[in-house]
């Protein structure tokens, strides 16, 4: 009987291997270059040196917030592999980093790589050879093209749309008004101006003045005074922190008290209000998505906790007050977010797929009743934007959340 | 300040390299090309591309040495004439439907216009003033680039996308193979030319402009004529440099060309050897290779890092790569002699 | 009119802190005979450690003064250091030498203090200045300062037996080291000269621009254009060419038509090369005599 009771454990152990297999068929875990059992590989690309390096902080706060989650485990039991490159803010540079992220390194995906130049150079490869260019760092409105460029999402409100509020916001509020404007002569700048200008629609003739300024110059005093001298009663300051803070200052110095409306980028309380000068802020317009690291309100915040936590434990030298900090943890926070919705099937594929299918998602970073939302035709996870006034040391939200919609 | 300098005791300011000492031996040569030519076999097309940017970065520098290192021009504007030709070749890819290769010659003459042009009001510069005005020309370029008026044909700040051609007759390499080999029979071509080129007479007018041009004024030399002509073939050459970059990298915009590239192929120069045209490549690995070990080395302070390895070349080799070159050819001589005896 | 009052003061204003760093260019200049990139890099540096020095509770000229040493002594330092090695180098390759420098000091500076801006006090106020809508009592001061310095230096350079003896070793070394001028110190101290005019300039250009790390990039680009177009061997000329780069520059923005704007840099730096091919050495320089 010795040969019968052997054939009969060897088929029940084949009938469990068999079933063991099947079992392991149907759970089967799927993967793409970059992804492991053990590792997911994210690539990255900052301008850590070169005219842009004040945004190098950004990749700095994403590589601080993935050892954060390796620490507590990874994503699914897999480790963050987080590889950053510095380009320059040069767009060859750019593309040599990219190509080496995804043929040398060979990544997941490329995640936040900032600046609309670079990013617009690497489009197109990525593209091609079918990599995620996931939750780009720049607001340009190109990056929602799903039709041509599936692989590209980006994250931010785009440029125009925030313009286009505050279009709504003066022909609703202030309907004669004439306005100045100053703009960065980049990318960003004229995305910005178009934006406005598409907002007023019939009404662009409000704009009475139109400056704009290159980022060598020391300082952009001269156009304030160009400006004032059109009579303007609303100023738009479409600028980058340092300038912001100029504009700020200018116009007190002049004593020119226009209503100043000044875009999202330049609205941190440490990097650009506090240096200007609370005294000569008062009233300032903006828009935001993001709480302010400075705001007191958010001091018993669960989410604005979790981020303090954050930058105590894993990122001392992190500076709160800078928007660019608080804006890495979100961004990141969402990328970990999409990984985990991967669960095991870790193709670039499902990595588009997910993120193409977030649902009322809220880094902790993120206002109050403001969501992340996409879909298979909407490469635009914020949308949104509340209006607020600087009164006393911090932002004041007012109205509703603005959708910033944009029908293309 | 005294109105008289005395121009004997003073070095030169550009040094002259001997004409024996002007190329690579025929045996260095040979395994250089052998090593060029068969690489791309055995690495991935990540490494191709990057050595298709090391040969056009190269050429750019043999430009700057043919002018700054030749006819003693120096000159910090060679980023504007490389974005001239990155945007002729693109501009004819993408709005003419120029076939890539023929968009190169055009992008040469023309910057050998617009080089033979600037190198007019140059004439009555030197030294430090024309450095300047090559520097205000790196600078303007960027800003002529997003001018609204042209934006139809630059794409403005956007820049502009390139299709990177295939491998002609169905042959079978990657996209980037053929391109290698295309420009690296460019580069050959060019080479040979400005060897030749600084071997013949215009090329000793050239030197003896940059030695001393009032004695080679006086000695019936042409000035004003070589002096153009300097600037004009230097010029010409940055911008089939920068054409096959437009093609390799397949993208323009105008942050790509901004004064930081004309540094750093000054700095590839040094880095090669001031006139010693086989350096160019040396200074071209340089400046591509050197930022990526700096980051390497420390993400924050990858700019210290590169300018700490920078001051140890400069240290070391005062002269560049053409000092090591030098040395190893003089321990070579050595060693030869010894085996004599 | 007013348009044209206004934008010519205002470019009196942007010129001050052109002239101020033209100084240090020119000082530079005058020791070594060649431009030094890291000027405005080093005048960054000294900027920040007088903040530092603020925020460590020193009072603004107590840090003021601190940082002037300190510079004096680092420009020296960094001479002795790292150029004299490269003394008989060939120039392009100590030209390489201040290109590294800068990005050594640029870097660090972005390690130490991080790119945020910070606010820099000054001691002159913010207010209008004699009422004026367009000039504040800093900017008032600062051209009162470099008007100040440029004296100093004039009178250094005209009066002193240092100052000759600078001049002679950087125009005609071999002659001064016969009548026993230690030429080699003589660089060191036009070194520490420099980098001391230059920390006054951070330090005046600060409240108005911010401080941060890449302040001095655009301003270090106008001071050798103005410097250069007042003529290199000329304190006095550089002083002028920065309130006409500024004054230039303004009116070239406002009334040339289309691109005026978009290309006030470029048009400046055109006038600027226009300027030298008429009068090569400048508008106040001197013109060299080459002898073959």
């Amino acid at each position: 009987m010795h040969s019968g009771r052997k054939l009969l454990i060897a088929a029940v152990a084949t009938g469990a291997v068999a079933f063991a297999s099947a079992g392991s068929a149907l759970a089967q875990k799927k993967y793409d270059t970059g992804a492991t059992d053990t590792e997911i590989k994210i690539g990255n690309i900052m301008p850590y040196s070169g005219p842009a390096s004040a945004y190098g902080v950004i990749g700095k706060t994403e590589a601080a917030y993935f050892n954060k989650i390796n620490a507590e485990g990874g994503i699914n039991g897999r480790k963050i592999n987080f590889i950053t490159y510095d380009d320059g803010y040069s767009p060859p540079k750019a593309v040599e980093q990219a190509r080496k992220l995804v043929e040398s390194d060979e990544v997941l995906v490329v995640f936040n790589p900032l600046g609309t130049p670079s990013n617009s150079a690497i489009q197109k490869y990525l593209n091609s050879k079918k990599v995620p260019q996931l939750f780009v760092a720049t607001g340009a409105t190109k990056w929602n093209e799903p039709k041509d460029f599936p692989w590209t999402m980006g994250w931010q409100p785009s440029y125009q749309s925030e313009a286009r509020i505050y279009a709504k916001y003066l022909m609703k509020e202030k309907p004669n008004a004439k306005i100045a404007v100053l703009y960065q002569n980049d990318d960003f700048g004229k995305d910005y101006l178009k934006g406005l200008k598409d907002g007023l629609g019939a009404k662009s003739s409000m704009i009475t003045a139109e400056e704009s300024y290159e980022t060598s110059e020391p300082t952009i005093d001269n156009h304030i005074v160009k400006l004032r001298a059109s009579g303007a009663d609303v100023f738009l300051s479409i600028t980058t922190p340092k300038f912001a803070a100029q504009a700020i200052k200018k116009l007190a110095e002049i004593e020119w008290k226009p209503l100043h409306i000044v875009s999202n980028v330049s609205s941190s309380i440490g990097g650009v209000i506090k240096p200007a000068g609370f005294e000569n802020s008062q009233g300032i317009l903006s828009a935001a998505y993001g709480k302010d690291g400075a705001d007191p309100q958010w001091d018993n915040d669960p989410g604005m906790k979790k981020f303090l936590d954050f930058l105590a434990k894993y990122y001392p030298e992190g500076n709160k007050l800078d928007g660019s900090v608080v804006f890495g943890y979100g961004v990141a926070q969402t990328m970990v977010k999409v990984l985990e919705m991967c669960g095991d099937n870790l193709t670039r594929e499902n990595v588009m797929k997910q993120a193409a299918s977030l649902k009322n998602f809220a880094p902790d970073t993120i206002l109050p009743g403001i969501t992340i939302n996409t879909s298979a035709t909407d490469f635009a996870p914020i949308k949104q934007l509340k209006m607020e006034r600087l009164n006393g040391e911090k932002w004041e939200l007012f109205g509703d959340i603005i959708s910033s919609e944009l029908s293309n | 300040m005294s109105a008289v300098q005395e121009a004997v005791p003073a070095a030169p300011a550009i040094e002259a390299v001997p004409k024996r000492a002007m190329t690579l031996g025929t045996g260095t040569s040979l395994i250089v090309l052998v090593v060029l030519i068969t690489m791309p076999l055995f690495v991935k097309n990540f490494i191709i591309f990057q050595m298709t940017m090391l040969l056009v970065y190269g050429l750019a520098v043999l430009a700057l040495n043919i002018l700054t290192g030749g006819s003693g021009q120096f000159s910090l504007g060679q980023s504007a004439f490389y974005a001239v030709g990155a945007y002729t070749s693109a501009i004819l890819m993408e709005h003419a439907g120029v076939n890539y290769a023929l968009t190169l010659p055009v992008a040469g003459l023309i910057c050998f216009a617009f080089g033979f042009l600037f190198g007019q009001p140059a004439l009555r510069l030197s030294g430090v003033y024309l450095a300047l005005a090559t520097f205000a020309l790196a600078t303007a370029m960027p800003q002529l680039l997003k001018l609204g008026y042209f934006e139809h044909w630059t794409g403005g700040v956007q820049g502009l996308v390139v299709t990177k051609p295939d491998a002609p007759f169905g042959l079978p390499m990657s996209q980037d193979m053929w391109l290698y080999y295309f420009t690296l029979v460019i580069t050959i071509a060019i080479y040979i030319f400005s060897v030749n080129l600084l071997k013949s007479r215009s090329g000793r007018a050239f030197m003896a402009i940059r030695d001393n041009e009032i004695a080679a004024s006086a000695m019936g030399i042409d000035v004003a004529l070589y002096k153009t002509l300097a600037f004009g073939v230097s010029a010409g050459i940055t911008g089939v440099a920068g054409g096959l970059g437009a093609i390799a990298v397949q993208f323009v915009a105008p942050d790509g060309y901004t004064i930081t590239l004309a540094i750093s192929l000054f700095l590839g120069m040094v880095v090669g050897g001031v006139g010693w045209l086989p350096g160019s490549i040396v200074g071209s690995a340089f400046i591509i290779f050197v930022p990526n070990i700096a980051e390497g080395i420390s993400k924050g302070l990858s700019g210290a890092v590169f300018g700490v390895i920078l001051f140890l070349v400069i240290f070391l080799v005062p002269h560049g790569a053409r000092q090591v070159a030098l040395v190893a050819q003089h321990l070579i001589d050595r060693f030869k002699k010894r085996q004599e005896n | 009119m007013e348009l044209l009052t206004n934008q010519i003061l205002a470019g009196i204003a942007t010129g001050a802190i052109y002239a101020c760093m033209a100084l240090a260019v020119v000082m530079i200049y005058q020791a070594i005979d060649h431009l030094n990139f890291a000027q405005g890099e080093m005048a960054m540096f000294s900027t920040f450690i007088s903040w530092q020095l603020m925020q460590w509770g020193v009072p603004y000229w107590g840090a003021f003064l601190l940082t002037l040493i300190f510079s004096f002594a680092g420009g020296i330092l960094i001479e002795r250091l790292l150029f004299k090695p490269l003394a008989k180098a060939p120039i392009l390759t100590n030209v390489a030498g201040f290109i590294a420098l800068y990005a050594i000091i640029n870097s660090c500076a972005g390690l130490i203090w991080d790119f945020t801006i910070k606010q820099y006090p000054t001691p002159f106020g913010s207010a209008p200045f004699l009422g004026s809508q367009l000039i504040s009592t800093h900017q008032a001061g600062m051209i009162g300062v470099t008007v100040l310095l440029l004296i100093a230096l004039y009178a250094f350079f005209r009066f002193t037996r240092m100052g000759l003896a600078m001049r002679a070793a950087a125009s005609v070394p071999e002659s001064a080291r016969l009548v026993g001028i230690n030429t080699s110190w003589m660089i060191a101290l036009g070194w520490g000269m420099a980098a001391a005019i230059g920390s006054i300039a951070g330090m005046l250009i600060a409240p108005v621009v911010f401080l941060e790390p890449n302040m001095m990039g655009g301003v270090l680009l106008y001071g050798f254009a103005a410097a250069v177009l007042g003529g290199l061997t000329s304190p006095f000329g550089a002083v002028i060419g920065g309130f006409l780069v500024g004054i230039f520059e303004n009116l070239a923005g406002t009334y040339i038509p289309g691109v005026g704007n978009e290309l006030k840099l470029p048009i400046a730096l055109a006038l600027i090369v226009t300027v030298l091919v008429v009068k090569p050495a400048g508008l106040f320089g001197r013109p060299i005599i080459k002898r073959v």
